[in-house]
């Protein structure tokens, strides 16, 4: 299948991609891991593909004040490999590696994940568990949304129309944290069937709905049933995502429990 | 076993199997190894046109009106046509053979013209100068449907109420009906009495290269060169030839490398006849590629059954008889020229087959859907039959409180009661069920294997061990096609060549996609003129190259073209010697050949090289007797005459761990003891097995063509429609048994298929082993998850 | 061509120049403009790993990537590490082990394969077979590859 045709810039600096992303019919463009195969696919038609993997500010991982800021260009191997993000955030360092193969790791992007919001992906999960922060620009400046906030639904966000998520912050591991990562999927690298990204107090589900779902550990242990209301796949009706959810809890129980 | 002992250029050896028996490496692989190969859309030609078909979004629709203005005008288009402009070029099929009695399908288009009958049907054809100018101009073909209700569920279809093929009055493609007689006595016989109904998930083949053909047509001479990613260049040259008038002689079908195939590109799809008609319209070179998409709409799927099966059996074990219902779901058509009845017949053939009993009964059905069509497909059938009976024969063990392998060997036809006459009427020349159980018993240490099962199960860990003992068919006769009218050849033939420089060239009409063929041709060559491997060069695959043949399917490759090859061989090393007694003046029967050169055959001293003898008889005839003339070009035939198919036996087993928790299946081990006969290169056949068994596993684990109410395709891409990857497979141990057929001189029976036959059966035999003691069950492939958690009542 | 991109790139070593449709993905634009075809198509949406070839060392989804995103890129593929010898022990072992049989997976399992050699930690089975589960074979049923990546990696012989 061969996408259909349309324009294609490449902006040097963040100004002039703000610019043009706020063209109609104008399509952000980093990895292109999940882009591009949906216009193979013919399931979008974009009429410009605005390449941003050429701006500066948008790449780099800092430690500041307690967070670390992760550049939205961030690729899933660089996450993977990178020292700092496993001393400082190793939930993304555990989740990295269930995302597709590594060829697709050399290319998808943080930045990318965050801003598509798929509801099987792992690092919106990520996120929320971390309760992180991102860092958006538009032509009206810079906006800070916390992550929960920032996924409203199926593939919706809060990103404004011309908008470009440029970074993302995390706090920082203290003494005492504790974070798990699990996931079930049928094969190696699949989207997940259902997920649970855990860190202290907080526990976050994915593949369950349009968007990852947060619970306190307590809440989780006794209102699963009630709160979570999965919407089922191909493959798996609601009952079953929520029985492997319970079993997805069980599992990380020990973990993340300390006094429970 | 499978490693290559050999270094690649290992020169004949001094004993009579030569390489026959030896893992040699293939030589035609490097082009493979450096993306040097020449698969179709490799191919590049003087005006080359790409089609891509407008094809229906519903799964019954009339066509009322097609309109394609805005689509001539798109960039880069050269036409676009309906069925009725492309059946001015090509006529229609009607895909029925006469030994399935009763058989009925009404006529197909290369483009349909008043009604689309699946979605994914090609409804218009889109030519341009590039693919994407073509994508670009079909998405602005306009169409105007009636949609029709559209049948779905195989049950609803045999109920007839809507009847998809008004014309043909019911929507059953071929029944069938078998009883040998006296099963409702056994069954009041017998002590117990299992039945289940078992469901098989609709699947489809997922070659990696997409279907693939490009149409060269030369209007000064009014010929068709094809290049084709098919498996029966012979065959397409005759259908072809036939319907769209081209003299056979004028048709030429050239298969170089394709990208795997499994039985998928062995049947005529209407897009590709279409693809061939438009080349003759346009008068120039037409390509089409099925992109991912739309093979998952329009490559053959198969395998949808339902089937109940019930089993008579005594206190001591004794299977008394089957009794079989199977109904099965194909498309809206039968698939030309063999036919979608196959598969549910030989599911009625080969039921039970391993087992001693005599009382059979068997009732079949093939009903038409809305869905995409259907037809063979690697070991077509004996998956189903294989998992029916292993599983009925495991629940049978079960109520007697029996080991399932010691119930398998109280009932495996013993290994000298050949030649022995199946009660669904089928002939096996001899097969050796005990001699395989017993070895893949010892091979997977089964008892300590029970034991530890025992062990984890006591840690909460669930194993769970599965057999499933096979035959399979292979080399088959005439019997299979031709006796039904289909112009598929089940004879075979190769033509061996000394070449001046003392090389050898084959020549045969069976066909490559990967299993091995040219290398073990090479082998079959080499060792019967020989000559050293590296001398021999094979061509396959060329309809204007190879002798008359009937290219790869129904694992007949080695067994019958293989034969054709040794008989040729032989002769060939004969007529050599003919030349060398004369060059010599030296008895013929003093003389053989070995390493490429002329031998005493007692004492091994080399009398003269090949290529030498090679340049006297080319460019020095006149050396030789002036009544005496060179024959190094030799063709031989061959065509199994005895047997209606060259049965195999095998039996397989499954190691797995269910997590009750997750419905979650860990395949810790597999094995395969298989019976092909003689085995030319092991490591090819090891590898054979080894790629069927995960196509099995795929079926028992993963694959299902999902379909909703309304005929649609719901998982139609590889994210969706799930394939086994490296990650979950087990490594696969391989061993054999050779039980030689005495129908050739080579002994080969066929293995391509083996690998699928029993890897769904063993594993679904392993789940159920493991859920035994928790009181639950599986019946419906694919096992998923979902599946075994609704079993154990989780959800 | 309309929104036609000129880019300009090395590919095999060798420096090349082409005016592009930005729609073009970069296995296309090996094939079709540079006829290096040794690269396949098997689903154009990333999930089949048959594209794999190497942009700027690094493996990627010929088939997720556009040409034009190519532009001032290294790019090397079936063909160019064939000839510079860099395949050549990987090669070998497929060979021996009958690693393929089709030969239509094969260029993208060996680019994926190669970045496992070389590396400092050995990669034990598992972790072979991990690596190269985005790469679907269905001729082989993985094992003989994997046979011979494991020996590759180990020197062995």
């Amino acid at each position: 299948m061969k996408a259909p045709a349309f324009a294609y810039a490449k902006p040097a600096s963040l100004a002039e991609a703000l610019a043009l992303a706020a063209r109609p019919g104008a399509k952000v463009l980093a990895g292109g891991q999940s882009l591009i195969p949906s216009l193979n696919m013919r399931l979008s038609a974009p009429e410009l593909l605005v390449d941003i993997t050429g701006i500066p500010e948008l790449a780099g991982v800092s430690l500041k004040n307690g967070a670390l800021r992760v550049g939205a260009l961030t690729t899933h191997a660089e996450i993977e490999a990178s020292p700092d993000i496993r001393t400082h955030v190793p939930l993304l360092a555990q989740a990295a590696p269930y995302i597709a193969h590594p060829a697709i790791r050399n290319r998808g992007t943080l930045g990318g994940s965050l801003a598509l919001a798929d509801p099987a992906a792992e690092y919106p999960a990520c996120a929320v568990a971390l309760d992180s922060v991102f860092v958006l620009r538009g032509s009206t400046g810079e906006r800070r949304v916390k992550a929960l906030d920032f996924f409203k639904g199926l593939f919706e966000t809060d990103l404004k129309a011309g908008e470009i998520l440029v970074a993302a912050e995390f706090p920082a591991a203290k003494k005492g944290d504790r974070s798990v990562f699990l996931e079930l999927a049928r094969r190696q690298g699949d989207y997940a069937t259902v997920g649970l990204a855990g860190f202290n107090d907080r526990v976050v589900f994915f593949a369950v709905g349009s968007a990852p779902v947060l619970f306190s550990l307590d809440e989780a242990r006794k209102h699963l049933k009630e709160r979570l209301k999965p919407v089922p796949d191909l493959y798996n009706s609601s009952a079953t995502k929520l029985h492997l959810a319970g079993v997805l809890l069980e599992r990380a129980w020990n973990t993340l429990s300390t006094s429970h | 076993m499978g490693k290559a002992e050999l270094p690649l250029h290992a020169p004949a050896t001094q004993t009579d199997k030569g390489y026959i028996g030896t893992s040699v490496p293939r030589p035609n692989v490097r082009r493979l190894l450096q993306g040097r190969g020449s698969f179709v859309d490799d191919l590049r030609f003087p005006r080359l046109a790409q089609v891509v078909f407008f094809r229906s979004p519903h799964a019954h629709a009339r066509i009322k009106r097609l309109s394609f203005e805005r689509a001539k005008q798109s960039p880069g288009v050269i036409g676009v046509f309906d069925g009725r402009a492309v059946a001015e070029y090509c006529t229609p099929w009607v895909a029925v053979l006469g030994h399935l009695k009763g058989i009925k399908s009404p006529p197909q288009h290369a483009i349909a013209i008043e009604r689309a009958c699946w979605q994914g049907e090609a409804v218009a054809a889109v030519v341009a100068e590039t693919r994407a100018q073509a994508e670009d101009a079909a998405a602005l073909v306009e169409a105007e449907w009636e949609e029709l209700p559209a049948v779905v569920d195989m049950e609803e279809s045999l109920g007839g109420k809507r009847v998809i093929h008004p014309d043909l009055g019911d929507n059953i493609c071929f029944k069938r009906e078998h009883d040998t007689g006296g099963v409702d006595e056994a069954f009041a016989k017998a002590d117990v009495v299992v039945e289940e109904t078992y469901h098989f998930g609709r699947h489809t083949g997922v070659c990696l290269e997409g279907r693939a053909i490009l149409a060269d047509y030369n209007p000064a001479e009014h010929s068709l060169t094809v290049y084709h990613a098919t498996q029966a260049p012979h065959m397409m040259q005759d259908i072809f030839s036939r319907h769209l008038g081209i003299p056979e002689g004028s048709v030429r079908v050239i298969a170089r490398d394709v990208g795997g195939s499994y039985g998928i590109k062995v049947h005529v799809y209407p897009d590709e006849m279409a693809t061939c008609a438009l080349s003759i319209m346009l008068r120039r070179p037409v390509k089409f590629v099925a992109d991912r998409l739309e093979s998952f709409l329009s490559d053959i799927h198969a395998r949808e059954h339902r089937v109940k099966i019930k089993m008579a059996v005594k206190n001591t074990g004794e299977i008394l008889a089957f009794d079989l219902d199977d109904l099965t779901a194909i498309g809206p058509y039968s698939v030309y020229p063999r036919t979608s009845g196959i598969e549910g017949n030989q599911v009625v053939n080969l039921t039970g087959g391993p087992y001693r009993h005599q009382k059979y009964r068997a009732k079949m059905h093939v009903v038409f859907t809305n869905k995409n069509v259907t037809c063979q497909y690697r070991a077509v059938g004996h998956p189903i039959a294989v998992a029916l009976t292993e599983g009925i024969v495991d629940k049978a063990a079960a109520a007697l409180k029996m080991d399932p392998a010691e119930f398998r060997r109280k009932n495996l036809i013993p290994d000298d009661a050949y030649p022995y006459t199946f009660p669904s009427g089928i002939k096996f020349e001899k097969l050796s069920h005990h001699q395989t159980l017993n070895k893949l018993l010892e091979l997977m240490n089964y008892r300590k294997l029970r034991e530890e099962q025992i062990q984890q199960r006591k840690k909460g860990k669930h194993l769970g061990i599965g057999l499933a003992a096979m035959i399979e068919v292979t080399n088959p006769s005439p019997a299979f096609y031709g006796v039904g009218g289909a112009r598929i050849s089940a004879q075979d033939g190769a033509t061996l060549r000394l070449e001046p420089t003392g090389m050898v060239t084959v020549l045969c009409g069976v066909t490559e996609q990967g299993q091995g063929t040219e290398a073990v041709f090479a082998q079959i060559a080499a060792s019967a003129v020989g000559v050293s491997l590296e001398k021999v060069r094979v061509i396959t695959g060329d309809t204007g190259v190879t002798p008359y043949g009937g290219g790869t399917w129904a694992s007949r490759g080695a067994g019958i073209g293989g034969e054709a090859v040794l008989l040729a061989g032989r002769a060939l090393q004969s007529n050599i010697l003919d030349v060398a007694s004369k060059v010599l003046n030296l008895d013929k029967k003093s003389l053989n050949i070995a390493d490429n050169a002329v031998v005493d055959i007692l004492t091994q001293e080399k009398k003269i090289p090949l290529e030498e003898l090679g340049r006297i008889a080319h460019f020095r005839p006149d050396t030789l007797p002036v009544d005496f003339q060179a024959e190094l070009t030799v063709t031989r035939h061959y065509t199994p005459r005895q047997y209606g198919f060259t049965f195999t036996n095998g039996i397989q087993a499954s190691l797995v761990e269910v997590d009750p928790d997750t419905g979650f299946v860990k395949l810790l081990k597999h094995w395969c003891v298989e019976d092909a006969g003689t085995v030319i290169n092991p490591m090819l056949v090891d590898e054979q097995i080894r790629g069927g068994v995960v196509q099995g596993i795929g079926a028992a684990l993963y694959e299902e063509c999902l379909y909703g109410p309304d005929g649609q395709l719901l998982n139609g891409n590889m994210a969706d429609y799930l394939v086994p990857m490296s990650a979950e497979m087990p490594d696969i141990v391989c061993a054999h048994v050779e039980t030689p057929t005495k129908q050739s001189q080579l002994g080969a029976k066929g293995v391509g298929e083996a690998g699928t036959a029993g890897a769904p059966g063993a594993i679904m035999n392993a789940i159920n082993d493991a859920l035994m003691p928790l009181n639950a069950g599986v019946t419906a492939m694919p096992f998923t998850p979902e599946r075994i958690l609704k079993a154990l009542g989780k959800v | 061509m309309e929104h036609a991109v000129d880019i300009a790139l090395t590919v095999n070593g060798t420096a090349v120049r082409q005016r592009v449709e930005p729609r073009e993905h970069l296995i296309d634009f090996l094939r079709e403009r540079l006829g290096l075809t040794g690269s396949h198509i098997g689903c154009e949406h990333g999930v089949c790993g048959a594209c794999t070839v190497r942009v700027d060392g690094k493996i990627v989804r010929g088939c997720l990537m556009l040409a034009v995103q190519a532009n001032g890129s290294r790019i090397e593929t079936v063909e160019g590490l064939s000839d510079s010898g860099e395949l050549k022990e990987l090669q070998k072992r497929f060979h021996e082990k009958n690693a393929l049989q089709c030969g239509f997976c094969t260029p993208g399992m060996l680019l994926c394969a190669q970045a496992l050699l070389g590396r400092k930690e050995k990669p034990t089975r598992e972790e072979i077979r991990s690596h190269i589960s985005g790469n679907y074979c269905r001729c082989t049923g993985y094992q003989a590859i994997v046979d011979a990546i494991e020996e590759a990696v180990n020197g062995q012989g």
